[in-house]
């Protein structure tokens, strides 16, 4: 008798139909939204606060320094009283600090004895503002003392863009790099919270049966593995449900609330994105939207989506089959704490991994390697392919992970049958390896 | 076939742990089979290898003189001591869903559940939850999901935990019920008045072993010791204790009686017969009181196991 579609379909409708689960998938988005909305309101107050700086110069070049003020701080400079009277004044009135110059020989004297005094420790993109402000009218002084014309140096400044071709005949840009990145750290994260957050819960279901203790009542009709893959394929698939839904209700309510409120989403930013925008700053908007459609249609589109669901359903599946080995061993969540390591190190690992050395050399040797561990391969191969992996590899790695799979469901199995009957008492992992041999 | 259930030099071992060591048994068809023993003497273990739950490391059990197989879990019903339900399902979905696992269509399973749960008075609970239900309660929901499928071997561990006394005696003629309607019942419990009540095979486990089984009536036809209890009343109940003293081995004994009687038990000669000892007592006075005493369950129990 085969009952798996059975089980799977209690598991699936069990968890669907669980309030706090459907509270959790319509209220997270909003919360998430939300919090989003917060960041770049709050960004932006924080921004807008208007500062006063006082200045006092001795050295005369604060006016030409000072001397557009786009930015949202206020510059004054303080002329008539000197440095002491200065402190006293600023200090009374509140405003943010005092900048000193002092009076200099030469400019480069200035390189270390400009001041700033302030109540508390000043913000550090304030300073990194002032002293990059400084330094730029200085620099520019400096070569007019020497006798340099600044039109000429400027006009001299060569920029270079590097037009990147593959052997093949390929052509790629820093957009297209952004772009690849972006989609490789997207899936390698998602499936990276795909399973912890979908690998508890079928660890938590498993306690679950064990503390009601209705499992010895299913186990004597189906096969303790039919329970657990039932188990495994039912929570996937909810899991996927949820997933799902956060996705639709993120993107529409993303797009209606900062239309709303009027905070751009874009402004709360991630590295790739600051790639891609660093690629298209050159070029009108349409020429823009064309370059990154150009780009997106350039992406090995058919073997990114294969592969993705390929590697999103074999490193679920590998993992999901460990923390359900975890849930049968023990009694209750407390205790699994012990058991979790050796699933996180792995994991985190991988993302590690995906994150720094995929980021500088996606076909550098870890980069490789990790990409055919099938513990991590499923997160650093995905960063890996949009790059453009050899399809020996990528089948080779699709090949170990379900192999391994295979072995480590065996694996689940055997704890699982021996763990889901044994009460009251907290294993060990030399006691779950003895159970590996009944 | 007059045994639906054989089991032959099952052998069931975990780690250096024997749990079971070549237990031969069989239960026959339409018998209330009680399996006893203490707790961690391999009851258990020997259940959960009838329903496949393990497997033995040797030996077989066949089931209507069939070797065990994956199908034979639609033939057993198994009412674990550790037992529990879903608590967030609801009460019908819950007993429809483990009645399909046992091979019952989802259509059969409706029928049935509704006659069970109208049988037991319960109809109203169908869309309740369970976490809702007191333990009372989702024990008698366990009770029907174990019988609903109309299996030929019924196997109840501590049927009775957890009810009431009326509810308890509800069960109880339940599954004489189900015998009379032709099953066969395994029944493990530690509660000897049950056993005492229901079983007529029984078999007992001590220390992975299989140490007594057999009728209940030849068990205490085994068992008895030749001890009559007697109450007599006499003139001088000196004379008749000091008599009787140095007649026959005897021991005190008390039960309820309306006469003055020098109350005692007396243990015969095997030689002798009841009505040779009859026959002297009422030379000796009036005999109110003649039993004989019948080993308990409970006695054999402790008896079989303390010699063990």
């Amino acid at each position: 008798m085969n009952h798996l579609p059975l089980i799977t379909k209690r598991e699936y409708l069990n968890k669907v139909k669980n309030k706090s689960f459907i509270i959790m998938t319509f209220v997270s988005p909003l919360i998430m939204v939300g919090l989003g909305l917060l960041i770049g309101f709050l960004t932006n107050i924080n921004n807008n606060k208007e500062r006063v700086i006082d200045i006092v110069d001795e050295s005369g070049f604060a006016k030409e320094i000072f001397a557009d003020t786009t930015s949202s701080t206020q510059y004054r400079i303080l002329n008539t009283i000197g440095l002491a009277q200065a402190r006293v004044d600023v200090e009374e009135q509140e405003h943010y600090g005092l900048l000193y110059i002092p009076k200099v020989d030469s400019v480069r004297q200035l390189e270390k004895n400009v001041k700033f005094y302030s109540k508390d420790t000043p913000s550090l993109t304030l300073i990194a503002e002032l002293e990059s402000k400084i330094a730029k009218q200085l620099t520019d002084i400096n070569y007019k003392n020497n006798g340099l014309n600044i039109e000429k140096i400027k006009e001299a400044r060569i920029r270079v863009d590097i037009n990147q071709e593959s052997y093949a005949g390929e052509k790629t840009s820093k957009l297209s790099g952004g772009l690849k990145l972006a989609f490789g750290m997207a899936s390698g994260y998602l499936l990276f919270m795909f399973i912890i957050i979908y690998g508890n819960m079928i660890m938590r279901s498993i306690i679950e049966e064990k503390t009601s203790r209705i499992i010895e009542v299913i186990i004597s009709s189906v096969k303790p593995m039919q329970l657990m893959l039932g188990k495994i394929f039912g929570t996937s698939l909810a899991g996927i449900t949820q997933f799902v839904i956060w996705v639709l209700l993120l993107s529409v309510l993303s797009v209606v609330l900062s239309s709303i409120f009027g905070v751009n989403m874009s402004e709360i930013q991630s590295p790739q994105q600051e790639i891609m925008e660093e690629a298209m700053k050159n070029g009108d908007i349409q020429e823009k939207i064309g370059l990154l459609l150009n780009e997106i249609y350039n992406l090995p589109l058919a073997n990114l989506i294969v592969m993705f669901l390929l590697f999103f359903i074999g490193g679920f599946l590998l993992y999901s089959s460990l923390y359900a080995a975890i849930g049968a061993a023990v009694d209750n969540e407390t205790d699994t704490q012990q058991f979790m390591m050796p699933i996180m190190v792995p994991l985190i690992l991988a993302v590690y991994v995906g994150g720094f050395t995929v980021l500088e050399d996606p076909h550098g040797t870890v980069a490789q390697v990790f990409s055919f561990i099938p513990f991590t391969s499923p997160v650093v191969m995905l960063m890996r392919i949009p790059f453009g992996v050899p399809m020996w590899q990528q089948i080779l790695s699709v090949v170990l992970l379900f192999a391994t799979f295979i072995g480590t469901v065996w694996f689940a199995s055997k704890i699982y049958r021996v763990g889901i009957l044994m009460y009251g008492k907290k294993p060990s992992y030399k006691e779950i390896y003895k159970w590996l041999k009944y | 076939m007059d045994n639906l259930l054989v089991a032959e030099n099952i052998v069931k071992k975990y780690g250096d742990y024997t749990a079971l060591n070549n237990v031969s048994l069989t239960v026959p068809k339409g018998s209330i089979f009680g399996l006893l023993g203490p707790n961690g003497a391999g009851k258990t273990s020997f259940i959960r290898i009838i329903n496949q739950i393990t497997m033995p490391d040797s030996g077989l059990v066949t089931l209507d003189g069939k070797p065990l197989e994956q199908n034979h879990v639609k033939d057993i019903g198994y009412l674990p001591e550790e037992r529990g339900l879903y608590k967030s399902m609801k009460v019908g979905e819950q007993a429809l869903y483990l009645a399909q696992l046992k091979g019952l269509t989802k259509a059969e399973a409706k029928e049935r559940l509704k006659y069970w749960f109208d049988r037991l008075e319960i109809g109203d609970w169908w869309n309740k939850k369970v976490q809702e239900l007191s333990k009372g309660m989702a024990q008698k929901i366990q009770f029907v999901v174990t019988v609903l499928h109309q299996p030929k071997l019924l196997i109840f561990d501590e049927p009775f935990s957890g009810f009431d006394p009326i509810n308890a005696n509800l069960i109880k003629d339940e599954i004489l019920k189900l015998r009379e309607d032709g099953a066969t019942v395994i029944f493990s419990t530690h509660r000897m008045e049950s056993v005492e009540e229901l079983c007529d095979h029984i078999a007992l486990i001590d220390k992975s072993n299989k140490i007594l089984d057999g009728k209940l009536l030849d068990i205490k036809k085994q068992f008895k010791s030749n001890t009559f209890e007697v109450g007599v009343s006499a003139d001088n109940e000196a004379v008749l204790r000091s008599v009787l003293e140095n007649k026959f081995s005897i021991a005190p004994a008390s039960f309820k009686s309306i006469h003055e009687d020098v109350k005692v038990k007396i243990k015969i000669d095997p030689s002798s017969t009841p009505n040779e000892l009859l026959s002297f007592l009422t030379n000796q006075g009036q005999v109110n009181h003649f039993t004989e005493v019948i080993p308990s369950a409970s006695d054999i129990f402790i008896q079989s196991v303390q010699n063990n």
